[in-house]
């Protein structure tokens, strides 16, 4: 990430939690399984946390996942909703050399996904599960098994959906010494 | 935004509480209703929950519909949790009742039924605590009830700029969507491979990612100008002072954690087992 002004992060959280919460609440990609939709909101999660640094990427994720299950008012499922935070944190401080301003390569690209995987992995099938048998005791396999699938679904829609929109903010910002002179 | 977050406007002494009042109880209870295991403790919870609700003047019928999801989700977790591990319960109550034979290795045991006896009752003792909380609280009450608890003004106001602007970015997207579908880029259809439908999508994405950008620019800058930041402290407009039904309420809560602590030391653990 490139330095931004305190204020610019705290705003960028609150719109970024909207775009998460508008995502992950309205938009319904039909995934290969029945009755099971994609989360677009985790692409958009590993390009914010890489634009505005770790707070930003887990108090977004902690935000909107809240809101998300406050607007469901089926009860706020805390382990899932730490799980996102602790993604988001991750993503964030994994992607801080990468400026999405400035070079975007194959480099950056492999630095971006290896961090979104790991993210996703850590917060899916070690802090989720881990957090439900503590508060819900429920079995172990069972948690882990859904932790594996969400996570996995997770990491292919980050690495598609995240990386595109890397690669097009990258190209959509003017770069240093892209100005000739003419002649 | 009421629509969204299903806030019902009434008269009724659990509006009249301060929204940061509903937020410490909503906490305290859902904590407390998180680290015991006893059951004659979730079972009173639902109880009072439901005391709750008639005060509030909340109709079953305002709620019908987020009551019908809970159970479909509350079932399919049972039957998850079955299916996987059908002798949770005899692990953790350490006996082993047998009530019926079944099929391979899903063997009805008493332990087991009580077991998800206790999850039923986790779900019957949290969820419409935050049924409750979500249709009594007006969401612009939120951020400051939020700051009120001690979380930093700024985390704050975040949350307040992200209830603020999820209409207008809900209604950017449908936008976007319905031009770029005009364009012929599709992406809930079932028609075309996972991958093409998640490249369709960050297509729609962009344009709201690019003008989400600019947004928080403005904003940022407006701001900026106007100070925000410079001070430790800042006031509300819709914060309220608190009343004496608020420090009831509050002292409330913090008797349910006590007991759900106590309980824990009582009990030996955090379960509450009848069967020795």
């Amino acid at each position: 990430m490139t330095k931004k002004s305190p204020i610019t992060v705290f705003v960028a959280i609150g719109i970024g939690a909207a775009l998460f919460f508008v995502l992950g609440r309205f938009v319904a990609i039909p995934s290969p399984v029945p009755n099971t939709n994609i989360s677009l909101q985790y692409g958009l999660l590993a390009f914010m946390a890489a634009l505005f640094g770790p707070l930003a990427g887990a108090l977004i994720a902690f935000i909107g996942h809240a809101l998300i299950d406050f607007s469901y008012g089926w009860g706020v499922w805390w382990s899932w909703v730490i799980a996102s935070a602790v993604a988001g944190l991750i993503m964030g401080v994994l992607t801080k050399k990468i400026s999405l301003e400035k070079s975007f390569g194959k480099k950056q690209i492999i630095t971006f996904n290896v961090s979104q995987v790991i993210a996703h992995l850590v917060a899916w099938v070690v802090v989720a599960p881990v957090l439900d048998i503590l508060i819900y005791a429920e079995p172990a396999n069972k948690v882990f098994v859904q932790g594996l699938v969400g996570g996995l679904a997770n990491i292919v829609t980050t690495a598609i959906v995240g990386t595109l929109l890397a690669v097009a903010y990258n190209a959509a910002k003017p770069k240093a010494g892209s100005l000739r002179k003419e002649n | 935004m009421n629509g969204i977050f299903n806030y019902i406007d009434r008269k009724s002494p659990i509006h009249e509480l301060t929204g940061a009042t509903k937020l410490i109880v909503l906490i305290l209870w859902s904590l407390a209703a998180m680290t015991t295991f006893d059951t004659r403790f979730l079972a009173c919870l639902p109880v009072v929950a439901l005391v709750l609700f008639f005060i509030s003047g909340i109709r079953f019928s305002d709620v019908k519909f987020l009551l019908w999801f809970t159970f479909v989700f509350m079932v399919l977790n049972n039957v998850l949790i079955f299916i996987f591990s059908p002798e949770h319960g005899v692990s953790i109550y350490g006996t082993r009742t047998v009530l019926l034979e079944g099929v391979g290795r899903w063997t009805v045991t008493a332990e087991q039924l009580f077991y998800h006896l206790n999850v039923v009752l986790k779900y019957l003792a949290t969820i419409p605590l935050v049924i409750l909380f979500v249709s009594t609280t007006d969401p612009s009450e939120f951020a400051s009830s939020l700051n009120r608890i001690g979380i930093s003004y700024k985390a704050a106001y975040s949350v307040s700029l992200a209830l603020r602007y999820i209409p207008d970015i809900q209604r950017e997207f449908g936008e976007i969507m319905v031009s770029q579908q005009a364009r012929g880029l599709e992406m809930a259809s079932r028609k075309q491979s996972l991958v093409k439908r998640l490249t369709n999508a960050s297509a729609m994405l962009f344009p709201l990612i690019i003008s989400s950008m600019d947004r928080i620019e403005v904003i940022a800058n407006a701001m900026e100008l106007r100070g925000f930041g410079k001070n430790r402290k800042r006031t509300w407009y819709s914060s309220r002072p608190f009343r004496a039904a608020d420090f009831a309420a509050c002292g409330f809560s913090v008797l349910l954690m006590a007991v759900s602590l106590a309980l824990n030391f009582v009990n030996g653990g955090r379960y509450f087992n009848p069967f020795i």
